[in-house]
C-alpha cells in the first residue's frame, strides 16, 4: 500500500467542477505561439559542401589575383627618387662633431646637390621629407598639443595639454602649443632644373578639412620659439595657422617612427635623365638621435605612392586561394565523401559503441 | 453547509485507532516550566493591540523574500557586481583611468564599465521586483479575523498582528503559525495537509485542548482571552514547547495543536486558532534556506581561461614596461623633440625604473582588451534570452495545469546540455501518485485483458520481426548486417515498428483524454454489468467485491453531476478500490460512526440494494503492519474479519483450508508484478460471536491502556486477530505513470543519460515502478543490496538477531555484497546483460559512509540502471553529491516534493516539477517544468543548444579580443612603448560594447546546428555535450590560435602597406588616425567575417546583426567624422575626406579580411569534408532533403542513433525479441534436426 498517500482530490476523482472557472486563468500563462519564440524563424542554413568551398576559393583567387597585377602594375608606374642627405650635408670639417654644427646658428647650412630622374615624371611630382627614428607616435609627444587652441582665437590659453611647451617663460600662452608643434621640422628645400628655378606649391598639401575647421583663420602664432629652447622652425607671425599648410601637416602625427610628410608639389613633368639641383637647408636636428633624413621625389598613381607589398600580398593570398582549391579537388578526387552519406556519422564509424 | 453535512455524517476520528487516539497521557502531563533564553514569547490571545508596543512587538505577518530593498539595492547590488575579479579589474582600471598613467580618456573606461555594470544590476532589479510582486501576492491574501465583539473580517495577511484570531477555512492556507482552538468538528480535530512543508502529501491530524473545544462559534470570541508562554522562533517542524493559559488553568501545548503556515485545511469546514507566529518568526520561513548559486562548467571554465588571459595581459605588460624603461633610459636623452630633461616620473630617464613601474600600470589599462568586458554581460544577456526561450516553449507547456516550463535561474542553461546522469524522485515524478484498478484475481482466475504499454510494443515488434526471415538471428554482431539486408528487402522494418510505437503511444494518450473513468482502467466482461454473478465462484467473487468496499477508511461525497460518489480516501490504491468496487456494482455510499452502507446492484433487480455492515473494529494500516482489516457485523448477524495487505504477508497467515487459490494467485502477483503493477492480496475470516468479544475486550483494554508499550500491545492483539485468513484472491492496481515517462526514460537512455530513481517508498513499490518505466526488465540481473532479509524473520527472531549484529558486522556484511556485486559484472561476458542495482536507505547509511562509498560508487556506475528506495531527503542529497563528486560529471535532480529539495538543491542542476500544489521543490530549483517527459525536450533541445551556443559563443569572444587587443601590443613596439594606442579612444570604447556585441550575441541566442526535431529524433547528438567536444582546451586553444593569427595579419599586413608612402593619389601620407581607422576597419570586418563563418543558422536576425555592425561602424565613423574636431580630434572627415576617396583604404580591408578568415574556412572545409562530425552529415542530408527522398535511410539512422542502452522502453523491446527469437530459433533447430 501505499505510504505516501495523497491529496484527497487525486483519489476518487473529485476534481470536476473546477476546471472551467480556472481554465481561464491558466490559459493565460500559456506561452504564445510565435515562430520567434519557438525558435523557428525561417533561417537560411548554409553549409560548406566541397562544391561552395571550391568555388569560393577560386572566387577568390580570381578576384585577389587581377587586383593584385593592378597594383603591381600601378606601383611600376611611380616614378620615385629617394636621396639621403643627412650626412652628406655636414662640411666635412664638421663630420666629427654633427651635433655642434647643426645647433650652431651661424653655420652655413646649405647643402647643394643635383638628382638624376630616372624615369619622365609626370606632374604634380610630390616632394617629401622623410625622417627616420623619429617617435611622432610618443605618447608624451602625441598628447602635447591643444586642439582648442589651434582652433580659435578664444580658447588661445587653453594650454593645459601641452605640457611642457604651454606657456612661455613669462607665463603667456603659446600658440601653437605643445611639442609637436615646437618641434616643427625646418629643413627647406629649392629645386632648379637647367638653372631655372622649379616652384614648389604649399597648395593643398594638407587637409583641406584641417585648413578649414581645425586650425582657425583667425589663431596667430604667438610667443612660439620664443623661449630659452628652440626646438625646430619659427613661424610667420603674420599668417594664420590655418594658412601654415607645414605646421598643418606636421601636426598629423605619424604612426611610426619612419614617415614622410608631404613638402610641397611641383607643378611641371620632370623628363628622364633631366638633372635637378636641389638646394637643401640643413636645419633639423636629427644628428642627437641618429635619425636619418631624406628628400623625396615622387609620383603618385591612384593606389598612392610606389606599393609593391599591396600587390604582392594579393597576388600570394590569391595564390594560396587557388593553391587551396586545387588541393582540395585533389585531395576530394582521391577521396570522397558523399554529401549526406550516413556511414559517416559516429555511430557507424565505430559500431563498437560510444 | 458543509459543517452540518459532515457532523451529521460522521466523527471521522473514531476511524483512526493508533494514530491518533488522544495518549491519555498527556492529560496528566505538567505544564511546561520555562526558564532561561529560548523560552520568552508571550502571547495574548485576543489581544493583539498589546503586541502593538514593545517588548511584546513581534514582527509582523509581512514576509519578504526580497534579496534588496529601495535603500540597500544600490549597495548592495553594487557590491555584489564587484565581486567578480574581472569587474574590480575593470573599476581599478577606471578610477587609474582619471589619473595621468591612462592610455586613453577617461570616458572610454568608465563608460564601458557603466554599461556592463548598470546591465547587470537591471537585471538584478528586474529579478528581484519579480520577487516583490510575488510576495505581495503572498501577503496580501486575505484572512478572516477576530475584529472584536466576536465578528470576523477579512484582513491582508500582512496586517495579521501576533495574538489575532483568525478563522480559516476548507482548503485554505495558514497565514501563519497558529494554536488550534478548535474546528468545525465536535472533538476539536482538524485535517492538515503539509505538502508546503515536508512533501508528504497524507492527511495529518491536529487536536485542540480539551478546554478550547467550546470556542466553536464567532460570538464565543467577543470575551476570549489567554496568554500563552511558548518558545522562541526556532525552525525545527517538528516541535513545539508551551504554555497555553486560560480560564486561569495551565495547559501544555504540543506539536499537536500547531498549525503551520503554508500548510492546508483538508476536509475540515473551518477552524479557529490564534497567532503564535507572524512573518520571519513562522517554522517555515525559519526553514528557508537560501538556495545555494550555482555556476556552469563552462563558466568555470572561462574563469581559467581569464586566468590565462590575465597571465597573457600581465606578461605583455610587463615586457612593454621592461621596454619602456629601457627606451627611456637609453634612448630618451637624445630625443630632443620630447624635451627629456624636462619631464614628469612618468617619462624620466633619470629614473627609468619609477617610469617603468608608472608604465606597468599603463599597460595594464592598455590590454585590458584582451579581458572582454563585456563578456560576462553579454553572457548575461544571451542567457537570459535563453532562458525566456525555455519558459516560451510551448511543447513544455503542460495544457492540464497550465504551468510552463521555467528557467528559474538561468545561469544554468548550457549546463543542461552536458547531464550525465538524472536522479529522480519516485512519486509525483515518475508516477502521478494515482492509481488505476487494472487486474485482479479472485478465487484462482485471473480477470482483466488490459495490458500495458511494453507488452503491446513488444508483441507488435515481434509480430513484424518474425515475419522477416532474414533477421531471424538476433545476435548484434551479426544483426548489423543482415538487419540492412532486411531494410533493404522488406522496406518495412525498423521504419513500421517506429510507426506503431508511436501509435501505441498516441492511442494511449487518447484514451486518457476520454475520462471513462479515473481510478479505473478494467476491461473484462466477465465481471462487469453484473455478469459475475454467472461466473463459477460467484460467492468468492462477491466477497471479494465487499472487501474492497467495506475494507478501508474513505468518506464517500456524493457528486452532484454524475449522482453517484465520489472517495477522500487516505490513499489512492484505497480510492482505486472504491471506484472499482462501484463500478462493480458495490457502490460505497455512506458512513456512520458505526457502519458502512454498501449500494449492491444484482443482476437479477432492478433496484440497488442498501446494506448496512457495523464496523466493529477497524485494525488501521501501517507501514510496519502491512495489511489493514475491518471487522464486520453484516445484515445476517455474522461476524467477518476482512482483511488486505501486502501478499507476503497474507500468506504467512492463511489458514490449511485457504490456501485453495494460493498457488494460482501466486502466479497471478507474480506476472501482474512483472508489468509493474501494485498487487495487495485480500483475505477474510468467519469469527463466532464468543471468540470475537473475548478478543475484543482484550483489544479494548490494550486501546485504553496508558504507556510507552500501548502501540505495542495494540500491535500483538491485532496481530492475534489476523491469522487463519481464507485467501480469496488480489488485485493489481496500476500506478499510473505520468504521461510520457517511459518514452522519455527511452530517450533519455538514447540520449547516454544514467538515470538513478531515489525514493521514500519502499523497495517493493520502487521495483514495481521501476518495471513499469522500463528502467528494470526481464533478464536484467537484479543486485538487491539490504542489511539483512528482515522481513521474512518473525518478530521475536528480529530482535535477538538485532542483538547479536554489531554495526561492525553489518558493514562488512554490506561491503561483501557490494565486492562481490562488481565481481559480478566484471566477470559478465554477455554484452547484453545488465544490472540492475536496488539498494535501501538503511544499507545506504552505510554505503555513504567514506570507507565505503567509492565501491559503491563503482558498483552504482557499472550498473544500467540504480534505484535507492526507502531513502530520506538528507540520503537523496547524499548520494547526489556522491555521483557529483566521486564521478566528476554533471548531474540532474528531477523532483516535486519538499523532501527532494536537498538534492535538488546539491545536484548541479535541480529541476522541480511544478504540477502539484507544493512549491517548495520548485522554489528551490533551477528548472521548473510541469510533467518528467518535458525534461527530454529541456535536455535534449534546448539543453543541446544552449550548450553549444555559449560554448562557441565564449571562445568566439576570447578570438576577438585577441585578435584585437594584440594588436594595441604590437603597435606598442612601435611607439618606444609609451603606451600610446593607434585607435581613437572612441572606437575601442565601441568595440567591445556596440560594435562587435550583438553578432556575438545572436550566436548565443539563436544559433542552432540541428533543428528542434532532428534533435529529438537523434538523441546521440546530445552527447557532444556531455563529452563536452564544443569547450575542450584543444578548441579553446585553437580559437586562442586563431587570435593570434588575425591579429598578427591584421597589423602586420596594414603597417606594411601604410608604412611610409603616399596612400593616395593626392600625394598625402597617412597619419596615425588613417593607419588606426583603417586597421580597426579590418578588424571590424575581420570578426564579423569570422562570427558569420562560426554560425550555420541564418534567420534576418543574424544577417542584421552582423552586417549590421560593419554597417554601423562605417555609420559611427561618419558621423564622428562630423562632430566638431574639438571633439573627434584627428578623425575629423577622416572617411569622408582621407580614407574612403582612397583605393587602399578598401583594398587593404578586402585584403586583411580574406586573408584574416582564409585558414578557418580552410580548416572547417577539410575538417567537415574528411571527419565530419554527427551534426554535419545531418545538416547535409536535411540540406539536401534526403530524409524526404530515402525515407529508410532516415528512419534507419534514426534508430541506429540510439546509444547501446540497455534501460529504457526499447531496449526492453529488444531484450524481449531476442528472447523469443532465441525460443524460436531453438525450435527450428529442433524442427530441422530429425529431417
Amino acid at each position: 500500500m501505499n505510504t505516501k498517500g495523497a491529496t484527497t482530490s487525486s483519489a476518487g476523482g473529485t476534481d470536476g467542477g473546477s476546471d472551467s472557472s480556472s481554465s481561464a486563468k491558466r490559459n493565460s500563462k500559456k506561452p504564445k505561439y510565435s515562430r520567434f519564440t519557438q525558435q523557428e524563424l525561417p533561417a537560411c542554413k548554409p553549409i560548406l559542401t566541397p562544391g561552395w568551398v571550391i568555388t569560393t576559393f577560386i572566387f577568390v583567387g580570381i578576384i585577389f589575383i587581377p587586383i593584385g597585377l593592378a597594383s603591381l602594375f600601378a606601383s611600376e608606374r611611380v616614378v620615385e627618387i629617394v636621396y639621403r642627405y643627412d650626412e652628406g650635408c655636414i662640411p666635412t670639417n664638421y663630420s666629427d662633431q654633427k651635433l655642434a654644427y647643426i645647433q650652431n646658428s651661424t653655420t652655413n647650412k646649405t647643402c647643394t646637390r643635383s638628382l638624376i630622374v630616372p624615369k619622365q615624371m609626370k606632374r604634380p611630382v610630390y616632394v617629401y621629407y622623410q625622417l627616420d627614428n623619429f617617435y611622432q607616435n610618443h605618447r608624451r609627444y602625441v598628447k602635447s598639443r591643444s586642439d582648442k587652441q589651434l582652433r580659435s582665437n578664444a580658447s588661445e590659453g587653453d594650454t593645459s595639454s601641452c605640457d611642457p611647451e604651454g606657456v612661455a617663460p613669462d607665463k603667456h600662452p603659446i600658440v601653437p602649443c605643445g611639442l609637436i608643434a615646437w618641434s616643427l621640422f625646418n629643413d627647406t628645400y629649392g629645386f632648379l632644373v637647367n638653372n631655372e628655378a622649379l616652384e614648389v606649391s604649399k597648395r593643398n598639401i594638407a587637409w583641406k578639412s584641417d585648413q578649414e575647421h581645425k586650425f582657425g583663420s583667425d589663431v596667430y602664432p604667438k610667443n612660439f620659439q620664443s623661449g630659452g629652447l628652440i626646438g625646430g622652425a619659427k613661424l610667420n607671425d603674420t599668417i594664420p595657422l590655418s594658412e601654415q599648410a607645414d605646421l598643418i601637416v606636421w601636426m598629423r602625427t605619424a604612426a611610426f617612427p619612419t614617415f614622410r610628410k608631404l613638402y610641397g608639389k611641383i607643378e611641371m613633368d620632370l623628363e628622364a635623365n633631366e638633372n635637378v639641383t636641389v638646394v637643401i637647408q640643413n636645419n633639423y636636428n636629427t644628428y642627437s638621435f641618429g635619425g636619418k633624413k631624406k628628400l623625396v621625389l615622387s609620383t603618385t598613381s591612384w593606389i598612392g605612392g610606389k606599393n609593391d607589398f599591396l600587390g604582392v600580398a594579393y597576388l600570394t593570398v590569391g595564390g594560396l586561394c587557388l593553391f587551396l582549391a586545387i588541393s582540395f579537388i585533389l585531395v576530394y578526387v582521391v577521396k570522397p565523401r558523399p554529401l549526406g552519406d550516413p556511414s559517416f556519422l559516429s555511430w557507424n564509424r565505430n559500431p563498437s559503441g560510444l | 453547509m458543509t459543517r452540518g453535512r459532515i457532523r451529521a455524517k460522521l466523527r471521522r476520528s473514531n476511524l483512526y485507532t493508533f494514530s491518533c487516539l488522544r495518549p491519555t497521557a498527556a492529560e496528566t502531563e505538567a505544564p511546561h516550566s520555562f526558564q532561561g533564553p529560548g523560552y520568552s514569547r508571550i502571547v495574548y490571545c485576543n489581544q493583539p493591540r498589546v503586541h502593538r508596543k514593545k517588548p511584546l512587538n513581534y514582527p509582523s505577518n509581512y514576509t519578504s523574500t526580497t534579496k534588496y530593498n529601495i535603500i540597500t539595492f544600490l549597495p548592495k547590488a553594487i557590491f555584489e557586481q564587484f565581486r567578480r575579479v574581472a569587474n574590480v579589474y575593470f573599476l581599478l582600471a577606471a578610477i587609474l583611468s582619471l589619473t595621468p598613467v591612462a592610455p586613453f580618456s577617461a570616458v572610454s573606461m568608465i563608460a564601458p564599465l557603466a554599461f556592463v555594470v548598470g546591465l547587470s544590476m537591471a537585471k538584478e532589479a528586474l529579478e528581484d521586483w519579480r520577487r516583490f510582486i510575488q510576495d505581495m501576492k503572498v501577503n496580501s491574501r486575505k484572512a478572516s479575523v477576530h475584529k472584536g465583539d466576536g465578528v470576523f473580517g477579512f484582513k491582508p495577511w500582512q496586517k495579521i498582528r501576533v495574538g489575532d484570531v483568525v478563522k480559516v477555512e476548507k482548503d485554505q492556507f495558514f497565514p501563519a503559525d497558529l494554536l488550534l482552538l478548535s474546528s468545525s468538528y465536535e472533538d476539536g480535530i482538524c485535517y492538515v495537509e503539509t505538502m508546503n512543508l515536508d512533501g508528504e502529501t497524507n492527511l495529518k491530524v491536529k487536536r485542540c485542548l480539551e478546554s478550547t473545544l467550546p470556542l466553536d462559534d464567532d460570538t464565543t470570541f467577543k470575551d476570549f482571552a489567554g496568554t500563552i508562554k511558548c518558545e522562541d522562533p526556532n525552525s525545527n517542524l517538528y516541535t513545539f514547547v508551551g504554555n497555553f493559559e486560560y480560564d486561569r488553568q495551565i495547559y501544555p501545548l504540543d506539536p499537536n495543536q500547531i498549525l503551520l503556515r503554508d500548510s492546508k485545511l483538508r476536509n475540515t469546514a473551518h477552524v479557529y486558532g490564534v497567532v503564535i507566529f507572524t512573518g520571519h518568526d513562522t517554522k517555515v520561513m525559519q526553514n528557508a534556506t537560501k538556495s545555494p548559486s550555482k555556476r556552469s562548467k563552462i563558466e568555470r571554465k572561462m574563469d581559467q581561461i581569464i586566468y590565462i588571459l590575465f597571465t597573457l595581459l600581465v606578461g605583455i605588460s610587463l615586457i612593454s614596461s621592461i621596454g619602456f624603461a629601457v627606451k627611456t633610459k637609453f634612448q630618451m636623452p637624445d630625443w630632443w623633440y620630447l624635451q627629456p630633461k624636462n619631464t614628469t616620473s612618468f617619462y624620466d630617464p633619470e629614473r627609468p625604473a619609477l617610469s617603468g613601474v608608472f608604465h606597468l600600470v599603463t599597460a595594464l589599462i592598455l590590454y585590458g582588451y584582451l579581458i572582454p568586458i563585456s563578456l560576462y554581460v553579454s553572457i548575461e544577456v544571451v542567457k537570459v534570452l535563453q532562458a525566456t526561450f525555455i519558459n516560451q516553449d510551448i511543447h513544455m507547456y503542460d495544457e492540464e495545469t497550465g504551468n510552463p516550463a521555467q528557467a528559474r535561474t538561468s545561469n544554468l542553461n548550457e549546463e543542461l546540455g552536458q547531464v550525465d546522469t538524472i536522479l529522480s524522485d519516485k512519486t509525483g515524478t515518475l508516477t502521478c501518485n494515482q492509481m488505476d484498478f487494472l487486474k485482479c484475481s479472485i478465487a484462482g482466475t485471473a480477470y482483466g485483458v488490459g495490458s500495458s504499454e511494453v507488452e503491446l510494443a513488444a508483441a507488435k515488434q515481434m509480430a513484424i520481426d518474425i515475419n522477416e526471415p532474414d533477421s531471424e538471428v538476433s545476435n548484434v554482431p551479426v544483426r548489423k548486417t543482415s538487419a540492412r539486408d532486411s531494410w533493404e528487402n522488406n522496406g518495412s522494418g525498423y521504419g513500421v515498428s517506429e510507426i506503431e510505437l508511436e501509435t501505441v503511444i498516441t492511442s494511449k494518450d487518447g484514451k486518457d483524454q476520454k475520462p471513462i473513468i479515473k481510478g479505473f482502467n478494467f476491461v473484462d466482461s466477465r465481471l462487469m454489468d453484473g455478469n459475475w454473478s454467472k461466473e463459477p465462484k460467484a460467492d468468492v467473487i462477491l466477497l471479494f467485491f465487499r472487501i474492497l468496499a467495506t475494507c478501508h477508511t474513505a468518506i464517500p461525497e456524493p457528486n452532484e453531476e454524475t449522482g453517484s460518489f465520489n472517495y477522500e480516501a487516505e490513499s489512492p490504491d484505497e480510492g482505486a478500490f472504491l471506484v472499482a468496487a462501484r463500478e462493480f456494482g458495490f457502490e460505497f455510499c455512506r458512513r456512520t460512526q458505526s457502519s458502512v452502507f454498501i449500494r449492491e446492484r444484482y443482476p437479477s433487480s432492478r433496484q440497488p440494494v442498501e446494506r448496512e455492515f457495523k464496523i466493529l473494529n477497524l485494525l488501521d494500516f501501517t507501514s510496519k503492519r502491512k495489511r489493514m482489516s475491518v471487522i464486520v457485523r453484516d445484515e445476517d448477524g455474522q461476524i467477518l474479519l476482512l482483511c488486505k495487505g501486502a501478499d507476503s504477508i497474507i500468506f504467512d497467515r492463511l489458514s490449511k483450508n485457504g490456501r485453495m487459490y494460493e498457488e494460482a494467485t501466486t502466479r497471478h502477483l507474480n506476472e501482474y508484478g512483472e508489468t509493474g503493477l501494485r498487487t495487495l492480496a485480500l483475505a477474510y475470516r468467519k469469527l463466532e460471536e464468543s471468540e470475537y468479544s473475548a478478543w475484543n475486550n482484550e483489544f479494548v483494554k490494550a486501546k485504553t491502556s496508558i504507556g510507552a508499550d500501548r502501540e505495542a500491545m495494540l500491535e500483538r492483539v491485532s496481530d492475534m486477530m489476523e491469522r487463519d485468513l481464507i485467501l480469496v484472491g488480489a488485485t493489481a492496481v496500476e500506478d499510473k505513470l505520468q504521461k510520457g515517462v517511459p518514452q522519455c526514460i527511452d530517450k533519455l537512455a538514447q540520449a547516454g543519460l544514467k538515470i538513478w530513481v531515489l525514493t521514500g517508498d519502499k523497495m517493493e513499490t520502487a521495483i514495481n515502478i521501476g518495471f513499469a518505466c522500463s528502467l528494470l526488465r526481464q533478464g536484467m540481473k537484479q543486485i538487491c543490496i539490504t542489511t539483512m532479509n528482515s522481513d521474512t524473520l518473525t518478530q521475536d527472531s528480529k530482535e535477538t538477531f538485532w542483538l547479536l549484529m554489531t554495526d561492525q558486522t553489518v558493514k562488512e556484511n554490506i561491503l561483501m555484497q557490494i565486492t562481490n556485486a562488481t565481481q559480478m559484472i566484471k566477470l559478465e561476458k554477455d554484452p547484453h546483460a545488465a544490472f540492475a542495482l536496488i539498494i535501501d536507505g538503511k544499507t545506504l547509511t552505510y554505503a555513504l559512509e567514506d570507507d565505503m562509498k567509492h565501491q559503491f560508487l563503482g558498483l552504482a556506475v557499472g550498473c544500467a540502471s540504480v534505484i535507492c528506495c526507502r531513502v530520506s531527503p538528507k540520503q537523496k542529497a547524499l548520494v547526489t553529491r556522491l555521483v557529483k563528486e566521486g564521478t566528476g560529471k554533471t548531474t540532474l535532480a528531477i523532483g516535486d516534493g519538499a523532501n527532494d529539495v536537498g538534492m535538488i538543491q546539491e545536484a548541479d542542476i535541480g529541476v522541480g516539477i511544478s504540477g502539484v500544489e507544493g512549491m517548495q521543490a520548485v522554489m528551490a530549483s533551477d528548472f521548473s517544468i510541469a510533467q518528467f517527459r518535458f525534461l527530454e525536450r529541456l535536455l535534449v533541445v534546448h539543453g543541446h543548444w544552449c550548450y553549444k551556443r555559449i560554448a562557441q559563443m565564449i571562445c568566439y569572444f576570447f578570438y576577438k579580443n585577441i585578435a584585437f587587443g594584440l594588436t594595441l601590443f604590437y603597435f606598442e613596439a612601435f611607439t618606444s612603448f609609451s603606451g600610446q594606442s593607434v585607435y581613437d579612444d572612441w572606437y575601442m570604447l565601441l568595440f567591445n560594447v556596440i560594435l562587435t556585441s550583438l553578432p556575438v550575441i545572436s550566436l548565443g541566442v539563436f544559433e542552432q546546428d540541428v533543428s528542434s526535431e532532428v534533435c529529438l529524433q537523434f538523441p546521440a547528438l546530445y552527447q557532444q555535450g556531455p563529452k563536452n567536444l564544443f569547450f575542450d582546451w584543444y578548441r579553446i586553444f585553437g580559437w586562442m590560435g586563431n587570435g593570434l593569427y588575425s591579429s598578427l595579419i591584421i597589423f602586420f599586413l596594414n603597417i606594411i602597406i601604410f608604412y611610409d608612402q603616399a596612400f593616395r593619389s593626392g600625394g598625402q601620407t597617412a597619419d596615425m588616425s588613417a593607419v588606426g581607422t583603417t586597421m580597426f576597419t579590418c578588424i571590424i570586418w575581420a570578426v564579423n567575417c569570422q562570427i558569420a563563418l562560426t554560425m550555420s543558422h541564418f534567420t534576418w536576425i543574424q544577417h542584421l546583426f552582423v552586417w549590421g555592425s560593419i554597417a554601423t561602424w562605417y555609420l559611427f565613423l561618419l558621423l564622428y567624422g562630423m562632430t566638431s574636431p574639438t571633439i573627434s580630434g584627428n578623425a575629423y572627415q577622416i572617411l569622408v575626406e582621407a580614407l574612403a576617396p582612397a583605393p587602399i583604404y578598401w583594398s587593404a580591408t578586402l585584403l586583411v579580411t580574406i586573408a584574416c578568415n582564409l585558414p578557418y574556412l580552410a580548416h572547417i572545409s577539410f575538417q567537415r569534408c574528411f571527419n565530419p562530425m554527427d551534426h554535419h552529415i545531418i545538416q547535409e542530408i536535411k540540406y539536401y532533403k534526403k530524409d524526404v527522398e530515402d525515407r529508410h535511410m532516415w528512419t534507419r539512422e534514426r534508430s541506429k542513433a540510439r546509444q547501446e542502452t540497455k534501460i529504457g522502453f526499447t531496449a526492453r523491446v529488444d531484450a524481449k525479441i531476442r528472447q523469443l527469437k532465441g525460443r524460436l530459433q531453438k525450435k527450428q533447430t529442433a524442427v530441422m534436426s530429425p529431417s
